[in-house]
């Protein structure tokens, strides 16, 4: 049996060229849209004569930056989780509730920040683990799951902070953490030609690697592309599917307390209300970076040129002019037609019409 | 209505058969009669029952394959063969009965347990992930590593090199093993999950519906690969509901009907029309065949009172019965 000759002429594929290559990758699209965005803005801004200044300095871009930074380091983790299939709506009030239980501890029962934010982290660990538990042993959608917990977390850290502080607010953080080695990881800055560029930025770019590197380069990361792609069919050849989810809600919620750390310990204070929608920031990026909405496909370095449309965008309307009411307006624009791009471009790719 | 068909016990003589029948078998059996092994079988079901609450979904249902041999497991919609099937791959434990390898008696605890003594299924819509490249999908579960301790890494360039390989030996040249999957043919998907499977030492391949979904010259290419994982010594259990299929490559055919055994035969005992009819829709398909035949008389006299030239030609009344198939049709 010649199965050469049998197949020979049935030659299916054609032989690609790198620029074919870039343009089937899942973040092609949003380093497309990344560009173009910044460029509407750098013309907008050099229209109005800010050369230098506003969106065009250095000052401008250590703030973008800093926002695409924040929405970034939740946009990493949340793109693997869209990947297998899932999704995290408590990531926003996780911030909140985490930056509260950090805030609290630190103020108002005295615990070393070190210790307080080992103990916020592993609380978020808990609640991601209890998000994929319940995911799992109920069957129902992760979007409910989540939803459910969103407004628990929410809820919860208002109820108990009224009733220990008689505020939703905790300050007074800063008091207690000044000089803590510790701390500085989180609040850490260097200023560069003028710019402030926060440590934050640092932990995006090592969220946006690690992501990466374990979506394209371990074996957790083939699991996890097969989990949102085919659940049945990779439990089947014996990946361990409920391990990979949960392990991945664990990981959005550790991404949302990184973030609360951060935001608590730099701005001195804990509000409830932080991080309110910063959930629908966070799948924003992971789509707008080529993660398909339905899971088995996708990109965490998309991701972060998601988050860099999303901090352009948010700061660029300020920095032009245009009153920032219309950045939501803006921000669904963009999320429309990214989808619309990568939903082309995923159809080329997988080499369907 | 559970039990239409009374349970033919498969070591029964088979049914027996009016000359046509032996006229063709005389044809079937020169299309490479082969003898049939007497060896161990490799994979052994062993009066197995499967009941999901108060519904009989297997009952006393017996299946082996040896190595080197393809046995076709027929059966409608409905008969038992997905739950045999998942019984077989690791998928459900059966309530009573044995399964053994080698004959040694084996207990399944998972699909993946299944497949690490060699028992490898390829299923149907789960053969592989369309969204994932080629060298992904050859390696999911059994991913190449390389280097140490926390940098211990998926092993991207020899998966890309050993599945260009594979595939090359399966006859698809793959340029770019990053390729999604989706990019291949329906055949060439089948094709690639076989050979994944022969590449991690499947020495049982059960195929679920391999050929259902594809087009006739697709179906060919999936054939070819049924006989020839055979020839390399494999046992094959090759599950379809298509008798033109499994007739050119079976060595061996075991017909559920109803979740029960409607009867095994080895090639040459029997021929497609027994076997529809003991798949049990023979007798239905027949029926309807002689109620299609009517109408379309009736239809065809109706045409010509309206005297509307005859340009519409009245199948002929004695067409050979073809197994109604949906699926048969390509989807992809």
């Amino acid at each position: 049996m010649t199965t050469a000759s049998a197949t020979g002429g049935d030659q299916r594929l054609r032989s690609v060229s790198p620029l074919r290559l870039f343009l089937s990758r899942p973040e092609f699209g949003a380093i497309v849209g990344a560009i173009i965005v910044f460029l509407i803005f750098a013309v907008l801004s050099v229209a109005r004569g800010d050369v230098g200044k506003g969106f065009l300095s250095i000052q401008g871009a250590a703030s973008y930056l800093e926002i695409a930074a924040q929405v970034g380091i939740l946009g990493a983790a949340v793109s693997l989780l869209m990947i297998a299939g899932e999704f995290d709506l408590s990531v926003g009030s996780m911030i909140g509730a985490s930056g509260l239980l950090l805030g609290l501890l630190i103020v108002q029962y005295g615990v070393p920040p070190t210790i307080a934010i080992v103990l916020t982290f592993a609380f978020a660990l808990a609640v991601g683990a209890f998000n994929g538990w319940l995911r799992i042993k109920t069957g129902l959608p992760s979007f409910i799951v989540t939803l459910g917990m969103l407004l628990i977390l929410r809820g919860a850290g208002i109820g108990f902070t009224r009733a220990i502080t008689s505020n939703t607010i905790v300050s007074g953080v800063n008091a207690n953490t000044a000089n803590d080695p510790i701390v500085k990881l989180f609040t850490a800055s260097v200023t560069i030609g003028g710019g402030e560029f926060k440590v934050v930025l640092l932990w995006w770019i090592v969220a946006v690697v690690v992501a990466t590197w374990v979506l394209t380069r371990t074996r957790f990361g083939n699991w996890i592309f097969a989990v949102g792609g085919g659940e049945q069919a990779a439990r089947y050849v014996g990946v361990p599917v409920h391990r990979v989810k949960v392990i991945l809600f664990m990981t959005t919620a550790a991404s949302a307390a990184l973030l609360a750390c951060i935001q608590v310990l730099s701005f001195g204070s804990a509000d409830v209300l932080r991080g309110t929608n910063k959930e629908f920031e966070a799948i924003i990026t992971a789509v707008v970076g080529g993660t398909l909405l339905t899971g088995g496909y996708g990109s965490a370095l998309g991701s972060a040129f998601g988050a860099f449309i999303l901090g352009t965008t948010q700061l660029g309307i300020n920095f032009v002019g245009i009153n920032s009411d219309w950045y939501q307006v803006v921000l669904g624009a963009v999320l429309l037609l990214a989808v619309l791009a990568n939903t082309y471009l995923l159809r080329r790719a997988s080499g369907s019409r | 209505m559970s039990n239409q068909l009374p349970p033919i016990p498969h070591d029964t003589a088979p049914i027996t058969m009016p000359p046509e029948t032996a006229e063709r078998i005389a044809r079937y059996g020169k299309q490479g009669a082969r003898p049939i092994s007497d060896a161990v079988p490799v994979l052994e079901a062993r009066d197995v029952s499967k009941y999901f609450g108060r519904v009989i979904a297997l009952e006393h249902v017996s299946l082996s394959v040896r190595p080197g041999e393809v046995n076709c497991l027929l059966g409608d919609n409905g008969a038992g063969k997905s739950t045999l099937i998942k019984i077989l791959s690791g998928v459900h434990r059966p309530d009573s009965g044995t399964m053994l390898m080698d004959g040694e008696p084996v207990d399944f605890q998972s699909p993946r347990n299944a497949l690490d003594r060699g028992v490898a299924t390829v299923y149907q819509d789960l053969a592989v992930l369309p969204l994932m490249s080629i060298s992904r999908n050859f390696f999911i579960g059994s991913e190449p590593t390389t280097g140490w301790g926390p940098f211990r890494r998926f092993d991207v360039a020899a998966a890309g090199r050993t599945a260009t390989d594979q595939m090359l030996e399966i006859g698809i040249q793959v340029r770019d093993p990053s390729q999604l999957v989706g990019t291949l043919s329906g055949g060439e998907r089948q094709t690639l999950a076989i050979a994944r499977a022969e590449y991690f030492g499947a020495r049982v391949l059960i195929l679920d519906e391999p050929t259902s979904a594809l087009g006739v010259k697709e179906a060919a290419i999936v054939l070819r690969h049924v006989i020839r994982a055979r020839s390399k010594g494999l046992g094959v259990i090759f599950i379809t509901h298509n008798v033109q299929h499994a007739l050119p490559v079976g060595d061996r055919f075991t017909i559920l009907s109803h979740g029960r055994s409607a009867g095994e035969f080895v090639r040459g005992e029997v021929d497609q029309d027994e076997l529809l009819r003991l798949m049990g829709g023979g007798d239905e398909l027949t029926h309807l065949a002689r109620e299609l035949d009517e109408l379309m008389a009736a239809d065809a006299g109706a045409i010509e009172a309206a005297a509307i030239p005859d340009e519409v030609t009245p199948t002929s009344p004695d067409a050979p019965v073809t197994q109604v198939e949906a699926s048969e049709s390509s989807q992809d």
